[in-house]
């Protein structure tokens, strides 16, 4: 009856990952035709000279564009300033959000003298906050990360919380019969458990932190992407434009897989139904 | 007489929700459990079963009444009063054999003696060569199996069962209730086993608490006298099946009566 057992449960296993391999071609296949087509576009519109190309630059103009940021080393020093902005200030966002959601998921006392003021500076634009971080920060770097961290640490504790909440209550239960202590549970069950929830926190968090990047670099700002972007609007260099949203979109496209990559590697144990 | 074991004394549940009437759950229930018998409490869905459990474990607080553990009251959870749910519960990050050792770790025992221990009980629920495999790959059947190896190897004094086949397949159920017989018969735990499956009370308990629908009473108290291995060729014993009768006949007036408030 055991070896009934095993068999039935590898033979559904071996169907579900034969199904899910056919669904991963299907949708990369998918993503691929969207991609191509919206290139296709931009390539007709540029090439085709239905728009300006002082509006909407071609597709040469703007890969020449991202080679002359090479060649004079600029390339490299922005998107390298721009990527330690985000890690840094996201960074210190994480270090702070996951011990206290944790805390705060599991009681009611620290929850009631903190969630209403995570909730109110949740609501406060970031860009209106700038001319604070100047006043006490001045222009350096910090500034620049307390952008970063404003923008998404509020954010992620409150994901946090709900991570950590939606903890299975039985499996609590079970380590509680089994003799594990108040602090145990939260090391040895609650912190396992929500690492994969935590994981796809992180990842979205990260996303928000390069959209928060063009505001830290917006005033001050010497070096990076969202300096560049800003720069060429005054000499309408749409090309340039064109390139250093490119970039951006391709650092956070490489971070998001990285990150998913690394959720694989730390959680290798979690299933995702959606998983692709 | 054995000496007693377990002692619930005279447990009322209120549930009291804001601008909602208190709903009575548990009403004044007496329960003894003897050291090392096997004790089955049968009632229908609803009636309060699964709470009372939790109240004994120490996950959640009576309204009035007490639970005594060797004359000692109880506090809150503890390892002395181990617990195999309805849904496994296993740790899906940690291997079968890291399951089966939580609650020795827990309590700080050495790495190889828990080892053993683990080993121990994974070999009497039947899962030798599964050690490291991860609860994802194994059948519902298989993942209790490891539940009741990690309740056991934690030690406890009694042993609480939350309806743990009630997942199952009937055949698969079947195998486990075997399963268990011989385990209790092996080791001489003390076990309170909740159901609502008649058959599933009378294979396995030697005395079994009927209990009635809400507010739950312990409505009647059975011994089951029935000698020899307790297996499926049970089932259809006179005397099992004369048990089954008055249970039913007693279930069944319980269902009626909750029909007809309705």
């Amino acid at each position: 009856m055991q070896e009934n057992e095993t068999v039935i449960s590898e033979s559904a296993g071996s169907e579900a990952v034969m199904e899910k391999a056919a669904g991963g071609r299907q949708y990369r296949w998918l993503s691929w035709v969207s991609f191509l087509s919206i290139i296709a576009l931009w390539c007709i519109l540029t090439y085709g000279k239905i728009t300006s190309s002082l509006f909407v630059p071609s597709p040469t103009a703007v890969w020449q564009a991202i080679v002359g940021m090479a060649k004079d080393g600029t390339l490299f020093v922005n998107c390298w300033d721009s990527t330690r902005r985000v890690m840094v200030g996201w960074f210190w966002s994480a270090l702070i959000a996951v011990p206290l959601g944790m805390i705060m998921a599991r009681s009611k006392v620290v929850s009631a003298l903190l969630q209403p003021i995570i909730e109110f500076a949740r609501y406060l634009p970031v860009v209106a906050l700038v001319p604070l971080t100047i006043l006490y920060l001045g222009i350096d770097e910090n500034q620049k990360y307390v952008i970063i961290w404003l923008g998404t640490f509020f954010q992620l504790i409150l994901m946090v919380i709900d991570t950590v909440s939606s903890v299975d209550r039985n499996m609590i239960n079970a380590a509680l019969t089994l003799g594990a202590s108040r602090w145990q549970v939260y090391k040895e069950v609650i912190f396992p458990a929500s690492l994969p929830g935590l994981m796809d926190d992180f990842r979205l968090t990260i996303g928000w932190a390069w959209t928060y990047l063009v505001v830290a670099e917006m005033v001050a700002a010497s070096s990076g992407l969202g300096y560049i972007i800003l720069k060429s609007q005054r000499f309408m260099a749409t090309d340039v434009i064109f390139a250093g949203l490119i970039l951006i979109g391709a650092i956070g496209l490489l971070t998001d897989w990285l990150m998913r990559l690394l959720t694989k590697l730390i959680v290798p144990w979690h299933d995702r139904l959606d998983q692709q | 007489m054995a000496e007693c074991k377990l002692k619930v004394e005279h447990i009322t549940k209120v549930f009291e929700e804001k601008n909602k009437a208190p709903l009575t759950a548990l009403k004044d229930i007496c329960i003894e459990v003897d050291q090392s018998d096997f004790v089955v409490l049968v009632g229908p869905s609803g009636c309060g079963k699964s709470t009372l459990l939790n109240i004994i474990a120490g996950l959640e607080k009576a309204t009035r009444g007490q639970v005594l553990v060797d004359g000692k009251p109880v506090k809150g959870p503890g390892a002395d009063r181990g617990m195999v749910f309805q849904g496994y519960s296993l740790f899906p990050w940690l291997t079968v054999q890291k399951n089966v050792e939580f609650g020795l770790k827990m309590q700080k025992v050495g790495t190889k003696e828990r080892e053993e221990t683990a080993r121990k009980y994974l070999s009497m629920v039947g899962l030798e060569g599964f050690e490291n495999a991860l609860p994802k790959q194994l059948s519902g059947g298989m993942k209790q199996r490891v539940a009741i190896a990690r309740t056991l190897a934690a030690n406890p004094e009694v042993l609480l069962m939350d309806e743990p086949f009630g997942a199952l397949d009937a055949q698969t159920r079947v195998v486990m209730q075997e399963l268990l017989a011989g385990i209790s018969r092996k080791t001489r735990n003390t076990i309170l086993f909740i159901t609502h499956d008649i058959d599933e009370a009378i294979l396995l308990g030697n005395r079994i608490y009927v209990m009635s629908r809400r507010p739950g009473t312990v409505r009647k108290e059975i011994r089951v006298d029935l000698s020899g291995e307790r297996n499926h060729n049970m089932l259809v014993d006179p005397h099992f099946l004369e048990i089954k009768k008055e249970i039913m006949d007693m279930l069944w007036q319980e269902s009626q009566d909750a029909a007809m408030d309705r």
